[in-house]
């Protein structure tokens, strides 16, 4: 996939930033993307506006999703149909990640400016704007197979006792 | 090959004999854990049964605790539509672990969850909530999990896609100076291997500093270890651990516990002497942006916190009351406290700490998550400067992002209260 990087981020993101605490109280996917770096305001303005299309990307650094196990910190990016490029991701962000079919991209060197546009295949992200190439890492298979179905819903669906 | 005590708490939940490093499993869950966000576990729940024809019942309801503690009481009639939602589930389900807005059984969900003799040696124990590390301290394997993941646990009553973590052993031996806590421990453990240190990683406490910490220290490393990135903290049962259980939990059944075993293999060891360290400051805005209180000493504040769930216990209320008795919080800062249960509030009633700690200023609240979130109380005014007992520190935490927070144990956070600037509580005369 082709996609542009709408936001460049450093290291140790924590769920604080991406899904700020005092609009915990909301936590429906469909009413979660509102409050999607609210403390951002202008990052927040131009998701709430379209300005950031559809399927961009954030470039992140190390420890993205640090913190709090809100779940609202993912669905507010998915909302939005955005991926994260990052160095390295937080255990429960990414576990989270997976399961709400949000797209990450696990990529340790990666180097990105806003505007780049970068091609994501074949096990590495090719930033177009610069030439550079950088290699993914896979993902654990089991980790894989939930994407394949559709997330952990529809996943935990096909093993339901007696079903 | 010996195995660490991650390991051998994941292969009894797995019913196998090994379970090795970076092996993916599907454990048994003892122990599942939600708070207010339990409203969005039941959406997600909900949806997994969509279409299927059959009834929505959750694997095991006496498995399943549900304890009110983010915001209470409610703050907007939005959080109370969540708990509300909530409470109707409780009933239908059969669900018993619960803890509602009350005065007499409420409270921080890993403060209950303890007291209540729920949490054993050798349980799996996940919670909708990052600090359930805490529960390490009892010799649980227990992390936090997202509300989707907590959906299929209700369903399947196993956790899919565990990984078998490497461990890191951190060896604690020495006595702690005076005026030097847990909380100063793993504040300096956290500066050492950094906020990402430990990352998919469990933290396994070992020395005789361990061995002779009550409980109520433990979990304070155990709560904090997830700000290394740790997936849990642990802490192998010992003595200290059935006496907690039998004295202050109340339990009665048998209690099996095990350790590691002694050739495990561990990724790291690190060692560290109690007997050297000193007061510790987590500085704006990472939690291991961590600094002895010598370099920080005199900023001023605004706003002190003492409670949540890792320093909201018995012994920190004393601490700080001891500190505080008879003195007067300064003028132009304001003191919060936040006991971490009810059960807790009435022992520190009995004792006449509340009523110390009230006299000296504090504004002494119900048990609760409080401003730690920055959802409820205690916000934050632009440029405001907060030193709190919590455990982070980031970026708007304490609901706005143009303020800071300091963090640090209970002595600190009393004794700054007098000068109403970060102070050394071994110079408070």
């Amino acid at each position: 996939m082709k996609t542009k990087v709408a936001f460049k981020i450093g290291d140790d993101v924590s769920t604080d930033i991406v899904y700020p605490g005092r609009f915990m109280a909301t936590v429906l996917p469909t009413e979660t993307p509102a409050f999607a770096f609210a403390d951002n305001a202008d990052f927040n303005r131009k998701l709430k506006s379209g300005e950031v299309a559809k399927g961009s990307a954030i470039v992140a650094g190390k420890n993205f999703g640090c913190g709090s196990s809100r779940e609202q910190a993912v669905s507010c990016l998915k909302g939005y149909d955005l991926a994260v490029v990052a160095r390295d991701i937080s255990r429960i962000f990414l576990q989270s990640a997976i399961n709400l079919g949000l797209n990450i991209i696990i990529c340790p060197d990666i180097d990105a400016k806003e505007g780049d546009e970068l091609e994501i295949a074949g096990g590495k992200v090719v930033n177009l704007t610069s030439g550079k190439s950088f290699a993914t890492n896979a993902l654990p298979k089991a980790r894989q197979a939930i994407i394949d179905a559709g997330g952990l819903i529809p996943y935990t669906r096909k093993l339901l006792p007696n079903a | 090959m010996g195995m660490t005590y991650a390991q051998k708490l994941l292969a009894k939940a797995t019913g196998a004999p090994q379970a090795a490093v970076g092996e993916v499993l599907e454990p048994q869950v003892s122990l599942a854990m939600s708070h207010e966000n339990g409203a969005l576990v039941i959406n997600q729940f909900n949806e997994i049964f969509e279409g299927t024809g059959r009834e929505a019942k959750v694997w095991d309801a006496s498995r399943i605790a549900i304890i009110f503690d983010h915001r209470v009481p409610a703050e907007s009639s939005k959080t109370a539509g969540n708990q509300k939602k909530i409470r109707e589930f409780v009933g239908k389900q059969g669900i018993k672990k619960f803890h509602d807005i009350r005065g007499d059984i409420g409270g921080i969900c890993h403060q209950i969850l303890p007291e209540n003799g729920y949490v054993r040696p050798g349980q799996v124990l996940v919670g909708t909530d990052s600090h359930t590390t805490t529960h390490g301290a009892l010799g649980a394997f227990s992390f936090g999990i997202g509300a989707t993941e907590m959906a299929s646990v209700w369903a399947l009553g196993r956790i899919l896609n565990v990984e078998v973590p490497a461990t890191i052993k951190v060896v604690v031996n020495g006595k702690f100076p005076a005026h030097v806590y847990p909380k100063d421990l793993i504040l300096y453990i956290i500066g050492r291997l950094s906020a990402q240190g430990a990352n998919y990683k469990v933290l396994e406490f070992h020395g005789d500093t361990i061995k002779n910490m009550p409980t109520s220290g433990r979990l304070v490393l155990c709560n904090m270890s997830v700000e290394a990135g740790a997936t849990s903290g642990l802490i192998p049962p010992d003595e200290e651990t059935l006496r907690y259980l039998r004295v202050e939990a109340g339990v009665k059944e048998k209690i099996e516990i095990f350790g590691p075993d002694a050739d495990a293999v561990y990724e790291q060891v690190l060692t560290i002497d109690a007997s050297k360290l000193e007061p510790q400051i987590a500085c704006p805005h990472t939690v291991d942006n961590v600094k002895s209180i010598g370099e920080v000493k005199g900023k001023k504040l605004n706003q002190i916190v003492i409670g949540s769930c890792t320093n909201g216990r018995l012994d920190d209320l004393e601490v700080a009351a001891k500190i505080l008795k008879g003195r007067r919080v300064a003028d132009g800062t304001r003191m919060l406290v936040f006991p971490a249960s009810w059960r807790i509030y009435h022992k520190a009633m009995d004792m006449g700490i509340i009523q110390d700690l009230s006299r000296a200023g504090a504004v002494v609240c119900n048990p609760g998550c409080g401003p730690c979130l920055g959802i409820h109380q205690g916000a934050l005014a632009d440029g405001d400067i907060a030193l709190a007992t919590t455990n982070r520190n980031f970026k708007g935490r304490m609901g706005n992002p143009k303020a800071e927070v300091y963090l640090c144990s209970p002595a600190v956070a009393a004794a700054s209260a007098i000068s109403g600037t970060i102070t050394d509580p071994r110079e408070v005369k």
